[in-house]
């Protein structure tokens, strides 16, 4: 249920007008625009985006919302209430945006070297950035068992700690940025980084108001695909975390763990806090981009 | 051209989109038609928790042997017990349901898909039996005997969650219900499980993973089910299981769906057969039929005398059912494990 988290892609924005237009069938996009961009083919293309859009996420969505509505205010508020919930959407929530500012960093970094430096093995690792995603995530949890559990090669015990729910999101969210970044930094034009320096400006200035200002809106849509992976896994944390209560039990967790008790209410109830969280989220990171690139 | 001829232009468009999205997926579902029983042959559809699949298999392939059971197919759905229930609900197509909590076959009954009768039979609708059993390191370095030694200082315990998990939940009476089994009274009771949540290292989703858990030196002490530990013993894993003095008796149901193709109710008689028994046993269930022939059962602390029966041996009806022992133990609001976990939780 979590996973459909995920599929809230960027830009937002974009999405909800697709979303307020599904019923006048698309005769809203067409006052903003000129009437002549919208030939045959490309009305097709729409009828078959929003259709296909409203089957797989617009309508799965508005069930979740429905079933959690069920109970009125009072499962939302019960929900949250449950002091174990609560601690469980915060930890959550908490790991999710640490995770996603040290990969805005540990991303931004990695896609720099890899389009920039040479170095022998480089294709190697562009291939292996992608493995954590093609990895079934249990089978990543009990890699970082093995490497970071009590029998661990490098000395330290990080399972069932919060350590674990850290080092598990920041496994399966670390190709994102990496490669919403990566594609921007080929086609930046290395004429006007020289144009600048020619006009005096110094590297870190280069960096500040030619480089970042363009990768912005790439790097705010990976970290939005970051977080949103992150609030919603479940699979990786299964033998890492221990799902100890209070401690390190994750929201999608308490989601399960309310559908086992027959609570499909509160378990929509859960997932549609994560849904808002994820949106609030979205919308931060693109006003964000948005004004780092005004800064031009 | 003008607003007008464009906005048809758009519609139609529009339109013909929608018209060939909605034929290439009646073209996928036509394609998922299922095809026709061969000559013959009946399909039946077992949908069960994991843990018994390979006893199920050898049970089936007992009951092709017979008569009734020679031209029956079988389509199998395997995963768990809670989630295998919810999907029978939602439209799994089933014949034979074999979960692992009576919960989970109440649930059919409140859908309509089992008869009410369905725990009227002599084994009252269980057709296998095992025990909590509490699962150590080879060799037992921390001398563990009893409930008694799993609160003392350095025992780290992994049992499966019992909020996410079913079938957890048999651990955690066990845990509480050995207290008065023992002569302790409720708030004694209350008291150990306390103790005993603060020992807890992990809480893993399943029975399986809280298995690999252990085996990979999460804790030391691991709360598990005995034909868990001794399957987990005949495919290799070297450890040691206790099985103490006060346990609970875990009983998993079967039951026939009202719309079930008659032979189901055949194979269901095959299972609580004493060949049918038999299987489970070498898997390292007990038998619910009194007079099974237990053979040897490789795995088990003593393979030639493999199921004891514990002095002080309880059940759920002892506990006061699974509907009163859901509402006391495991009410997210109320109940007692939340809140002790909230309490061990918080002190953490």
């Amino acid at each position: 249920m979590t996973q459909r988290a995920a599929i809230v892609e960027p830009p937002p924005l974009d999405s909800a007008t697709a979303g307020a237009a599904t019923n006048a069938g698309g005769r809203r996009l067409s006052r903003g625009r000129s009437a002549t961009s919208l030939t045959a083919a490309s009305g097709l293309g729409l009828g078959v985006a929003l259709l296909w859009f409203s089957l797989l996420v617009l309508i799965p969505l508005t069930a979740v919302l429905v079933q959690a509505s069920e109970g009125g205010w009072s499962a939302y508020w019960d929900s949250l209430r449950s002091p174990q919930t609560f601690a469980a959407l915060r930890l959550t929530v908490g790991q999710a945006i640490l995770v996603t500012v040290v990969n805005i960093f540990m991303g931004t970094t990695i896609a720099w070297v890899l389009v920039r430096d040479h170095f022998p093995g480089k294709r190697v690792l562009e291939v292996i950035i992608d493995i954590p995603l093609a990895l079934p995530t249990i089978v990543g949890g009990l890699v970082l068992l093995s490497l970071y559990g009590p029998s661990s090669p490098l000395g330290v015990n990080w399972a069932n700690t919060p350590i674990a729910v850290f080092l598990a999101f920041l496994f399966v969210t670390l190709p994102f940025i990496v490669r919403t970044v990566q594609p921007v930094l080929l086609e930046l034009e290395p004429e006007v980084e020289e144009a600048a320096a020619s006009l005096g400006a110094t590297q870190f200035t280069i960096f500040r108001r030619v480089i970042l200002p363009s990768l912005a809106p790439a790097i705010a849509s990976g970290a939005a695909l970051s977080f949103c992976r992150a609030i919603s896994e479940y699979g990786s944390l299964v033998l890492l975390s221990g799902n100890l209560p209070y401690s390190t039990e994750v929201a999608s967790v308490r989601i399960l763990s309310y559908i086992e008790g027959d609570k499909l209410t509160e378990a929509a109830a859960v997932a549609s806090i994560l849904l808002i969280v994820a949106l609030i989220v979205i919308v931060i990171l693109d006003v964000i981009s948005r004004r780092v690139a005004r800064y031009a | 051209m003008s607003i007008r001829k464009l906005l048809r232009v758009r519609s139609v468009a529009a339109l013909s989109a929608v018209a060939a999205t909605v034929l290439l997926l009646t073209a996928c579902v036509g394609g998922a038609a299922t095809a026709p029983d061969g000559a013959g042959t009946t399909t039946l559809h077992l949908v069960g928790f994991a843990v018994p699949k390979e006893a199920n298999n050898a049970i089936q392939k007992k009951f092709a042997q017979t008569p009734e059971g020679k031209d029956v197919v079988w389509e199998e759905s395997y995963g768990a017990s809670g989630d295998q229930s919810r999907a029978v609900v939602n439209g799994l197509p089933a014949d034979y349901v074999n979960f692992s909590l009576e919960g989970d076959v109440t649930r059919l009954v409140k859908a309509g898909l089992v008869d009410e009768t369905w725990n009227s039979g002599p084994t009252k609708g269980i057709v296998s039996d095992s025990a909590v059993v509490i699962v150590v390191q080879k060799g037992n370095p921390l001398g563990i005997r009893d409930w008694s030694d799993l609160v003392k200082p350095g025992v780290k315990i992994v049992t499966p969650n019992p909020a996410s998990s079913g079938s957890a939940r048999w651990n955690i009476l066990a845990a509480y219900q050995q207290v008065i089994a023992n002569g302790g009274t409720e708030a004694e009771a209350r008291e150990y499980l306390t103790k005993f949540f603060n020992h807890v290292a992990a809480l893993p989703g399943s029975g399986r993973d809280a298995t690999n858990a252990f085996l990979e030196g999460s804790a030391n002490v691991l709360i598990s089910y005995e034909n868990e530990a001794i399957l987990a013993r005949q495919s290799g894993e070297d450890f040691d299981y206790i099985l103490p003095d006060a346990t609970i008796k875990i009983e998993n149901p079967g039951a026939v769906l009202k719309n079930a193709n008659p032979k189901a109710n055949t194979y269901l008689d095959f299972v609580l057969s004493k060949a049918g028994q038999e299987e489970f046993v070498k898997k390292g269930f007990r038998p619910v039929i009194a007079d099974t022939p237990v053979g040897e059962v490789a795995g088990a602390n003593d393979p030639a005398k493999p199921f004891p029966v514990p002095p002080k041996l309880f059940t759920i009806n002892d506990l006061g059912g699974w509907d009163e022992v859901n509402a006391k133990f495991f009410d997210e609001a109320t109940g007692l494990v939340p809140q002790i976990q909230q309490q061990t939780g918080r002190s953490q």
